[in-house]
């Protein structure tokens, strides 16, 4: 099997969790969602580090981020389809 | 320069290790031969007096009070092979804060991976308490004070008991074990996306495999559940626990972290490590943290920190704080004698008493930092490992530490103990 760049945890997420270090970006990314095996394709907008995330669609601000089908928080800003999503555009809807 | 060895050499020459200034010679470490291939129904342990097994056979110099630390290290320095555990608190300690004093300090000392002990305290009504609560399991135990004797003459009677009990401890032989005989307890560190792609899910399948065989189990890590509360409470065994679990993390959640918090728990939960590691919430490391329990085990009661298990062979959760050595010592405590330690970003724990098996699935963590992690689970990140094929190499590893092979954070000296304290002393 081919090594995938990225990993995604459930087929609901819009996001998906880097697993290779130094991926560059413009590097089309193999994505294997690991509930079910199956594969897609991105590019990747920016260099991102290793298990760091990627948004796999463009999101506006204030959605809700999905990661292991379960919402784990919301965005600050836009963000487009192969960008870095972190700390500095989404947060906990919590606090 | 040259290396005289009795083993292959990788290379006949010394290696520089990548990004580091350290020069290390690279090997291949001589194959160990066992007469047969170990099996996961039994390992080799060491039955105790109450009949609990333990994998490791120490005998502790255990201090009541920080003011004792000294005289037991002095025993320790004495005796070789004796184990000091110095801590930090003892004094003045009321109410729950005082009880959870004594029950961490007599579940240490009464953890099968303890052949005998020796407490220290300065004074003798205390220093009783505990020798009273760890000789209800049989082994031997005996305390001295320090008011009207004095650190020197302390230390000379109480080396000379040390001397007689590692001695006598020295004899006491492994037997084969079932496996339901093994307590295993989890707790992940300095996380991040990869455990809960790769080593909590790692240890989530050891657990569906083993609490089945009749092991005994335990998670907890109270504040890090948050995010994930709801999930956590459908894993309970019944309404009833789930009710219960539910009322202890809401008090915890109201009673500690509301009641103290400052701002937004940044940095905090999740840790600048976490968030350098890529997770970015509370709920995303939530449930990460989960993935630790698998997808078949349900909970059946909730501990108290370092209380001992009474319902029988399943799975615990321990109301614990996050903090590694904290949330492990008070484990070790409940009688746990083997720990699993899924990492990311590269936590170097260990405990005195327990070892503490590291598994992390972190390629960049495996290649900076290797020589504390047990067991390399990065297959799972490049699809070419399973999860039930790393919950397998758990359970081999689980396995070969019980048997006593030595884990990383033994060989790198990590004796972490850490006492939770509850509140400001009187």
């Amino acid at each position: 099997m081919t090594k995938p760049h990225l990993l995604v945890h459930d087929r609901k997420d819009n996001v998906g969790v880097v697993v290779v270090e130094g991926l560059m970006a413009g590097t089309d990314m193999l994505a294997v969602v690991t509930h079910d095996n199956s594969e897609f394709r991105i590019s990747a907008a920016q260099d991102i580090p290793i298990g760091h995330k990627i948004a796999l669609k463009d999101l506006k601000a204030d959605e809700t981020v999905w990661k292991y089908g379960q919402d784990v928080g919301k965005t600050t800003k836009d963000v487009k389809k192969g960008e870095h999503l972190h700390v500095h555009n989404a947060k906990t809807k919590r606090w | 320069m040259s290396i005289v060895a009795n083993f292959d050499l990788v290379k006949d020459e010394l290696v520089s290790v990548k990004g580091r200034s350290i020069e290390a010679p690279a090997f291949k470490a001589p194959v160990v031969r066992t007469k047969k291939a170990s099996s996961m129904d039994s390992f080799m342990g060491w039955r105790r007096e109450n009949g609990r097994v333990g994998v490791r056979n120490h005998v502790l110099m255990l201090p009541l009070d920080d003011l004792s630390n000294a005289a037991c290290e002095a025993v320790a320095n004495n005796i070789k092979g004796v184990l000091a555990i110095p801590h930090a608190y003892g004094r003045l300690q009321f109410g729950a804060d005082l009880d959870l004093h004594f029950r961490t300090l007599i579940g240490t000392g009464s953890n099968p991976n303890v052949a005998a002990v020796i407490v220290i305290g300065i004074e003798e009504g205390w220093t009783k308490r505990i020798v009273d609560g760890i000789a209800k399991t049989g082994k031997p135990v005996v305390g001295f004070g320090i008011e009207g004797h004095g650190d020197i003459a302390t230390i000379a009677r109480a080396s000379y008991v040390a001397k007689e009990f590692l001695q006598w401890a020295s004899e006491l032989q492994r037997e084969t074990c079932a496996i339901e005989d093994l307590w295993v307890s989890t707790k992940c560190g300095e996380s991040d996306t990869t455990t809960g792609l790769s080593s909590c899910p790692t240890v989530g399948n050891m657990y569906d495999k083993l609490i089945p065989r009749g092991i005994h189990g335990v998670f907890g890590e109270t504040s890090e559940i948050t995010g994930a509360e709801h999930l956590c409470r459908e894993r309970a065994i019944s309404k009833e626990v789930g009710d219960r679990w539910y009322a202890m993390w809401k008090a915890y959640q109201d009673e500690v972290i509301e009641a103290n918090k400052v701002d937004d728990l940044s940095e905090s939960q999740p840790t600048k490590g976490n968030i350098a590691g890529g997770l970015t919430t509370i709920e995303e490391k939530a449930l990460g943290n989960l993935e630790k329990i698998g997808r078949a085990c349900k909970f059946i009661d909730i501990l108290e920190p370092a209380e001992e298990p009474k319902s029988g062979p399943g799975l615990y959760f321990m109301d614990s704080s996050s903090a590694a050595a904290e949330c492990v010592t008070l484990m070790a405590a409940g009688g746990f004698v083997v720990h699993t330690f899924p990492t990311g970003q590269g936590n170097v724990i260990g405990n005195p008493i327990v070892p503490v098996i590291k598994i992390s699935g972190n390629p960049k963590t495996l290649r900076t930092m290797p020589e504390h992690i047990d067991l390399d689970v990065t297959g799972v990140l490049s699809r070419e490992m399973t999860i039930p094929q790393a919950g397998d190499a758990l359970i081999a590893s689980i396995i070969r530490t019980a048997n006593g092979r030595l884990t990383a954070s033994e060989a790198l000296g990590h004796r972490e103990f850490s006492m939770t304290k509850l509140y400001r002393s009187a």
